[in-house]
């Protein structure tokens, strides 16, 4: 892959156990194995969706080291971005994806722009507030949006590529054209961690004065990781539409930023693999153990307070820790 | 794809046994015996603001299945509910239908309400699954997310305001002056388009409206602006928790000393946790409530069922259209005679059924279900006559077609 | 329709009971922040606590006085616990873990009170004589409210105190500023942790119970109230007290005021004010620079 080839091995922030390569090609894999193992295709789908937008949301929060409470505005942008172009303009679904992303990369810059002037924990509640009026948007031009009805009407038509018709209402085929969105992107991520970019990123997360000190542009840095998080978490919100054929005005809620933070720390942050992990487990979690009782809220809660005091690593963190010579 | 079995169980055993678990224990035997279950899919927000009233709309879903087993299911077919927690989420929903229907294969949709009722309904449109859900809205049934497959089974706000406007503005005498106090969302403002043309057509004036964020904690901040309006009547346009804190926090404003309070739709669930003092004299519209079992036959039959399966506990507004949302589907089932979903609708659109209330039929072009709507009160506890025994019934407002907004309104082609 | 001067002072009264609500939650939060650096996500859950824990005791005692003193210790002791048991371990490890470890132990907490009492909530009555209002000469106000605003000022009046005057305060004053100092100083650190995170949950718990007559109890009533809180601390400055005082009666009347002028932008206005405070001020208004940057 050419990932491969253009870096030298063990020096970006991939160089942990598993190579930039091999985590690449772990996430890819687990990606693709996933409506194979999981009880039905659409919990399959959810979590390939808030893998990515916990992948991206890691390039912030994980590599960069900084702590954001209002991605969801990103993902909800993009979300909505997705289902406005195909239900106003009739734009075809996998341009209506692309754009959702870009649409989710200009609120990553809108971020930047308003709220890199604080810092630490006042930057996480500028992003919580900024998110919060994303969401009061959405509601109060309910006419555009839905309101809290969400955002419907919009349906994914069949695609051709090459003779092949592909119809997005088929549970796996709609997975797998998610999949390929999802392929691409972590690629990229994959790809910009292992750049000089992601070199920065890791010297500002590991000591920001000295980094400041060497003349890197620390705050261009931390735009552009922020834009870039935003395409990818836009992606993920822009596929979401699609996998549910419906946007609903959560995807702009505060909860859903809190839930990008839980997966990421779950799965362990500042590992590529570990988002996708996190995801996993989060709303594997969420769903199969609300199936056996309905007090899967003490269950999950328990999960978190266990994974905080003996595992804190977060559950691929510990793994490649432990493995790591 | 649907196998007409004859090897069911003995008809007669089946009517003899009186609970749901035991009719779900012979569907269970059924289908080791060939004849596969119907499978009714059940999507509730267990978990949230809502959950008490979806756990009794859960417990009326299971006297439609225990009823229709009993009955011999569908030529010994028997249902069986798969019940589904959204978590008021629509995500949530969404990801839970589409399991029920890849996974199970169900046969119907019911139950929904709140914003997960139309993701949902995204779905099963996508899909063409029979869906029926409860909730009050009025772009369920508008062109825009109408399909075939959809019916709805509980009123729309439309219904419910008009209902509350027809009875309560003609009580006003001389001075008509109304106030709304609206929470912003689409439900508020859908109770608002029912309400306004038919008050103002009855002479009423409407000196404000007044909105306020959804699932707002505190009202304080509205009552003086409300009070400076001096109205005869306020109405609530809002929903569960933000309609029981605007009616305690308005008590304790002395609100009610200079107005009356109306809402177009009051939930059982609420009323018995706040109590008779904080609902003393508010007048509000209900699909259903318990008490009118002395003048309806199929409200006793039901109410009677319920009792029996649920410990005693009587029927509330939810239990009741949760189970017509279940029952009248599997009916039309049966007398389809398959699970087939584009016959099954034809038979719904022909049935004419009183499962609980009266007369009910799904009106032709948007499939909401016709039905009578309730104006009621809270009784005093001194009057009642069970600890549940929350409610007065003022009026009764019969069903007819001309009470839902038209179609051509909703945008269906008529 | 008019906007008179009685209108907007009705308001600014409302506001400030509002506020009140806002200070007691925030306060505990702001303390807890300001020595422990932990941001706390289960603070909503002990105002939950609180409400129920007071409901229930009323409901056997019919006292509501026996309400508040069972609000204020249940929560204290759950508060006592989470920190001695869970949130210790993780001192120095930055503010994510007790982060993510609070939010568990909200998850707990609100589902343990669904458990115990149901999902539909709880209600309780004021007592006869704090209903009815009085005429402040612009408008009436409800009773309870009024004592609401005092009850809090007193509190804190009374807070300010033991923070100045007494020994303990001097040692939240020292421990603020540097909890080496303390150590060195023979001070035992994590019992002075152990009580202002019990003082902190302890505050929660009253306001719940304090609420509760105005909103009733819910296992969700935490959420909303964590978020407002929390835009009050950040407003203020995080782990300064006189910030969140100011900012909880501030956001109070300013969210009163904007249901007067655009009613529906009253969520709104909060976040949006916070932004603006945080744009000029980076640190909120009564913040030390440098904290967790």
């Amino acid at each position: 892959m050419s990932v491969a080839q253009t870096v030298p091995a063990p020096t970006g922030l991939l160089a942990r156990r598993f190579g930039p390569v091999g985590s690449l090609a772990l996430a890819l894999v687990f990606l693709a194995v996933l409506p194979l193992v999981l009880p039905y295709t659409s919990l399959a789908g959810t979590v390939l969706v808030m893998g990515l937008f916990a992948a991206g949301y890691n390039l912030v929060f994980g590599y960069a080291g900084i702590l954001s409470l209002g991605h969801a505005a990103m993902f909800g942008g993009g979300a909505y971005t997705t289902g406005l172009l195909m239900l106003k303009l009739g734009l075809s679904w996998p341009l209506a994806v692309v754009a959702g992303a870009v649409a989710g990369a200009l609120v990553g810059i809108v971020f930047a722009a308003l709220a890199l002037r604080t810092r630490g924990i006042y930057f996480a509640m500028v992003t919580l507030a900024l998110g919060q009026c994303g969401y009061q948007l959405a509601i109060t031009f309910a006419d555009v949006t839905g309101g809290d009805n969400g955002l419907r009407g919009f349906v994914a038509a069949p695609i051709e590529i090459g003779g092949l018709v592909l119809d997005p209402a088929q549970p796996m085929v709609r997975y797998y054209l998610m999949f390929g969105f999802a392929a691409v992107a972590l690629a990229g991520l994959a790809r910009v961690l292992v750049s000089p970019f992601g070199m920065v990123l890791r010297a500002m997360r590991e000591n920001l004065p000295r980094a400041r000190a060497c003349g890197l542009d620390v705050r261009g840095a931390k735009a552009l990781a922020l834009a870039l998080s935003g395409l990818v978490c836009g992606l993920a919100g822009s596929l979401y539409a699609i996998h549910l054929s419906t946007v609903p005005v959560d995807t702009l809620g505060y909860h859903l930023s809190g839930q990008a933070v839980m997966m990421t720390l779950l799965g362990g942050m500042g590992t590529f693999f570990g988002p996708l992990l996190g995801a996993a487990l989060f709303v594997g979690a969420e769903h199969l153990v609300s199936d056996v009782t309905e007090y899967w809220q003490t269950v999950v809660g328990i999960l978190f307070i266990g994974f905080v005091l003996f595992c804190p690593k977060g559950v691929w963190g510990t793994f490649e820790g432990a493995r790591q010579p | 794809m649907i196998t007409e079995t004859r090897s069911g169980p003995d008809r007669r055993r089946l009517l003899a046994g009186g609970t749901a678990l035991l009719a779900s224990a012979f569907a269970g035997r059924l289908s080791a015996q060939g004849a596969e279950p119907i499978k009714v899919g059940y999507i509730v927000p267990l978990t949230g603001a809502y959950g008490a009233d979806a756990t009794i709309q859960v417990k009326g879903a299971e006297v439609a299945i225990a009823r229709f087993n009993e009955e011999g299911g569908l030529a010994g077919r028997m249902a069986q509910l798969l019940v589904r927690d959204d978590k008021l989420n629509p995500g949530e929903a969404s990801t839970r239908a589409q399991e029920l229907i890849e996974r199970e294969n169900v046969a119907l949709i019911a139950g929904c309400f709140g914003a997960p009722m139309l993701a949902v309904n995204a779905v099963t449109r996508q899909r063409g699954v029979l869906y029926n859900p409860v909730g009050a809205s009025d772009a369920i049934v508008s062109a825009s997310d109408w399909s075939a497959t959809t019916f709805h089974e509980g009123p729309t706000p439309f219904m419910l305001a008009g209902a509350l406007a027809r009875y309560v503005v003609p009580t006003l005498g001389g001075s008509k002056r109304v106030a709304l106090l609206v929470s912003d969302y689409v439900y508020g403002h859908e109770m608002v388009r029912g309400f306004v043309p038919v008050a103002t057509s009855l002479g009423a004036e409407i000196v404000g409206e007044v909105r306020h964020p959804l699932g707002a904690t505190d009202y304080s901040s509205y009552f003086p602006r409300l009070l400076a309006m001096k109205p005869d009547l306020l109405v609530v346009m809002s929903f569960g928790r933000d309609q029981q804190i605007t009616f305690k926090q308005a008590t304790e404003f002395g609100v009610k000393r200079q107005m009356r309070i109306a809402a177009p739709q009051l939930v059982h669930t609420a009323r018995i946790i706040d109590g008779h003092s904080h609902y003393e004299g508010i007048v509000g519209g209900t699909g259903y409530y318990w008490g009118i079992e002395n003048e309806i036959p199929s409200a006793k039959a039901f109410n009677d069922r319920f009792r029996r399966m649920h410990g005693g506990q009587n029927p509330s507004d939810y239990a009741a259209v949760g189970f017509a949302s279940v029952m009248a589907p599997l009916i039309a089932m049966r007398n389809a005679g398959t699970t087939e979903t584009k016959a099954v609708v034809a038979a719904l659109k022909a049935l004419r059924y009183d499962l609980y209330k009266g007369p009910q039929h799904y009106r032709a072009c948007d499939q909401q279900a016709v039905q009578s709507i309730l104006i009621i009160t809270s009784k005093p506890p001194k009057e009642a006559s069970v600890k549940d025994d929350i409610f007065k019934v003022l009026a009764v407002e019969q069903g007819s077609e001309d009470r839902l907004a038209s179609c051509a309104a909703l945008g269906h082609k008529t | 329709m008019d906007i008179t001067l009685d209108l907007v002072l009705q308001q600014a009264v409302t506001g400030l009971a509002l506020g009140a609500v806002y200070v007691l939650v925030a306060v505990g939060l702001s303390l807890i922040f300001g020595l422990l650096t932990v941001v706390n996500f289960a603070h909503g859950a002990f105002f939950m606590v609180g409400a129920y824990a007071g409901i229930a005791t009323h409901e056997y005692t019919g006292s509501f006085l026996a309400a508040g003193v069972a609000a204020v210790v249940v929560s204290a002791l759950i508060g006592a616990f989470s920190e001695r048991v869970l949130v210790r371990p993780l001192y120095g490890r930055g503010i994510d873990y007790p982060l993510l470890l609070t939010f568990g132990i909200s998850y707990v907490l609100v589902d343990a009170a669904r458990i115990l009492f149901g999902r539909q909530g709880l209600s309780i009555d004021l007592p006869e004589a704090l209903q009815g209002g009085i005429d402040l000469g612009f408008g009436y106000f409800p009773l309870y409210r009024m004592l609401l605003v005092a009850g809090t000022l007193v509190l804190l009046a009374l807070l300010w105190l033991g923070i100045e005057r007494t020994r303990w305060g001097l040692i939240i004053r020292a421990g603020a500023r540097d909890p080496l100092i303390l150590r060195v100083l023979g001070v035992d650190v994590s019992r002075v942790w152990l009580a202002i995170f019990a003082f902190g949950a302890g505050l929660a718990g009253l306001a719940g119970i304090l609420a509760a007559p105005l909103r009733g109890a819910t296992p969700e009533m935490g959420d909303g109230v964590l978020v407002s809180a929390f835009v009050v601390t950040v407003v203020g400055g995080m782990g300064s007290l006189a910030g969140a005082v100011v900012a909880g009666f501030g956001l109070g009347v300013a969210v009163s005021l904007t249901t007067l002028f655009a009613p529906a932008f009253s969520d709104l206005a909060m976040f949006v004010f916070m932004a603006i405070v945080l744009l000029v001020r980076p640190n909120g208004l009564f913040g030390r620079a440098g904290l967790l940057s």
